[in-house]
């Protein structure tokens, strides 16, 4: 199958599950990796260590931002030249977006968000998950190309074979009067990416009731509340720097401003699949369920023991995460030598 | 400013969703409700509507039942509604869906801007809005948490991976909405009585003078989730220092870390 790949990159640095996507397109044939942007020829070379046999590098001015009009303009010309089977994007926020239109400019469907996927006579059939995980649904498409994008973490990284190389070819962007303007960036607070992370420290409601704080005088209750929630918050977070996590939390800790959006996990926040998940005072309503059910080993620390977490929890402490949290964070600092 | 606003009617959050006997999808006793994204999008464009003035129409693809999404809109303050309806109009994939979307929204009129949400909590696809733009040939400013019109011009930042990318457009354009834009406000008393009287006109697929948009992507079979074969083990017994020794040394075990 002549699959097309497209590396999904912020400022010329990948992100992880564009290199899955490689090693999914290898295994149906020979991969051409597409590279958009400006002066990034360098992730050309990555994209070869990481298995593709030719890289179509679009490099150019009009190309230093990613704006949707103009990479699906480019990317829709190669498309229609090269006549792909296969068009495999990472599940990511251009990615999601890039295929959305692809597919319309190239009269075919997406299968959005795939976990797994099998070949029969050139035909795809993809199983991904509908009502954030709470099902699977098996898809195929009638037309082609087909276009997949492949959840992060669903799939394994190709081992990244140092100065492997391949056929490096320049293209040409489409250029022409896009309707975008990019005007910058306004950076988030740093941190691990919850999507990519392997770890993920997570907290719920119960981050904010530590009886032994006394909020500062002239807060009102509200503000106490919140006060409180990120004193509970920092222990996560000192534990997820030990453990170099990302830190998630609740539907219900974020709708009670404890943290913001962002790190919500479940069906209105993210669905994450990391290795470690470890759940903090969150008692587990089925909308958080359905975002992290995934993961591979999940601890829930509850004082709650009959809390619906439990149930999907390969260890659990049933006690006081603020007694607990902290001397979490000192065993493993002790244990990883840090 | 015109406004259109896309809305879905899909099983509350809350709902234990499986498939039952027969294939079929089953959430139970549970709700349909206004795809939570899409309240975002409801509360997006009657903003933008006290900011400038104007019409707010929500329109949604359904049958009659379908019509609780839009009263929905019409009670946070929407101006219209109109259901899209036809016998036709099942197991349509996301670009056929676009395609209904679109022709809508050249039918209307004259609009600057479609609002979406985010992407729809039962199929969890987030393609239609940047398809249905892209049917339009209207720039597509998805993911926007921060919008800004001012004359024609627009402003949004977007949230990505990295934050926030701040871009710049003109009207007419199609937006969607994440939930950093803000929690979308309630239904007033005043709106729930409007809505209940509205009337909700339906445009069959022939008034709207298109054919059945074919779908290409096909669903052979939906499941339940393979079920998670844990017990728990609960770490008891002595100090907080002691069981957080132990927890660590099974995590530690498994030789994910």
């Amino acid at each position: 199958m002549n699959t097309f790949v497209y590396i999904d990159h912020f400022k010329g640095t990948a992100l992880p599950a564009s290199w899955e996507a490689i090693g999914v397109g290898k295994t149906f044939g020979t991969v051409k990796a597409l590279v958009f942007g400006q002066g990034v020829e360098a992730l050309a070379k990555t994209a070869f260590e990481y298995g593709a046999d030719e890289v179509l590098l679009a490099d150019d001015p009009a190309l230093a931002d990613y704006r949707a009009e103009a990479f699906a303009a480019t990317l829709g010309k190669l498309a229609a030249d090269g006549a792909p089977d296969l068009l495999l994007f990472p599940t990511t926020t251009r990615g999601r977006e890039l295929a959305a239109m692809a597919a319309i400019d190239l009269k075919t469907g997406v299968m959005v968000d795939v976990t797994a996927l099998e070949a029969a006579d050139g035909k795809i059939t993809v199983t991904r998950p509908i009502y954030a995980g709470k099902l699977l649904t098996k898809e195929t498409c009638s037309s082609k190309p087909q276009i997949i994008t492949l959840r992060g973490r669903a799939f394994p990284k190709p081992a990244q074979q140092a100065g492997k190389s391949g056929t490096l070819t320049k293209v040409a962007a489409v250029t022409g009067d896009f309707p975008t303007k990019v005007e910058g960036y306004t950076t988030s607070e740093g941190g691990v990416s919850l999507t990519d992370a392997g770890v993920i420290v997570s907290g719920g409601r119960g981050v904010s009731n530590n009886p032994a704080l006394t909020p500062p005088s002239g807060l009102d209750e509200k503000q106490a509340e919140i006060w409180k929630a990120q004193q509970g918050f920092a222990l996560l977070k000192d534990l997820a720097s030990v453990l170099g996590a990302a830190v998630g939390a609740s539907r219900a800790a974020v709708d009670a401003g404890y943290v913001p959006y962002p790190h919500q996990v479940g069906q209105t926040g993210k669905v994450v699949s990391p290795d470690v998940y470890i759940a903090c005072g969150i008692s587990g309503a089925i909308q958080h369920l359905a975002g992290m059910r995934t993961s591979k080993v999940i601890v829930a620390i509850n004082k709650d023991a009959e809390a619906p977490i439990f149930k999907l929890a390969r260890y659990g402490v049933v006690g006081d995460l603020f007694q607990i949290l902290p001397a979490l964070t000192a065993a493993f600092k002790k244990k990883l030598g840090k | 400013m015109k406004i259109v606003v896309c809305v879905k009617q899909v099983p509350d959050s809350a709902a234990k969703v499986i498939v039952a006997e027969g294939g079929k999808v089953s959430w139970g006793d549970a709700p349909l409700v206004i795809n939570p994204w899409d309240e975002y999008a409801v509360e997006a464009a009657l903003q933008q509507k006290e900011a400038l003035g104007g019409t707010v129409t929500a329109i949604t693809i359904g049958s009659e039942g379908s019509k609780d999404a839009l009263k929905h809109a019409l009670a946070m303050g929407a101006d219209n509604a109109i259901l899209i309806s036809d016998p036709a109009l099942v197991n349509m994939d996301t670009q056929a869906t676009a395609q209904v979307l679109a022709t809508a929204v050249k039918k209307i009129g004259g609009v600057d801007a479609a609002f979406f949400g985010r992407q729809a909590i039962d199929a969890d696809s987030g393609l239609v809005p940047a398809q249905t733009a892209r049917l339009l040939g209207w720039p597509a400013l998805t993911l926007s948490a921060v919008i800004k019109v001012d004359g024609g011009s627009i402003k949004v930042e977007r949230g990505v991976e990295e934050g926030r990318q701040v871009v710049t457009a003109k009207l007419p354009a199609v937006f969607s909405l994440v939930k950093d834009f803000g929690e979308p406000r309630y239904p007033s008393f005043m709106g729930i009585r409007k809505a209940s009287r509205a009337e909700i006109p339906a445009w069959s697929l022939a008034e709207m003078g298109i054919p059945a948009p074919a779908s290409v992507i096909t669903w052979p079979e939906i499941m339940n989730p393979p079920s998670r074969e844990v017990t728990c083990e609960v770490i008891t017994g002595g100090s907080s220092a002691e069981i957080a020794e132990a927890l660590a040394d099974k995590i530690l075990a498994e030789k994910v870390l």
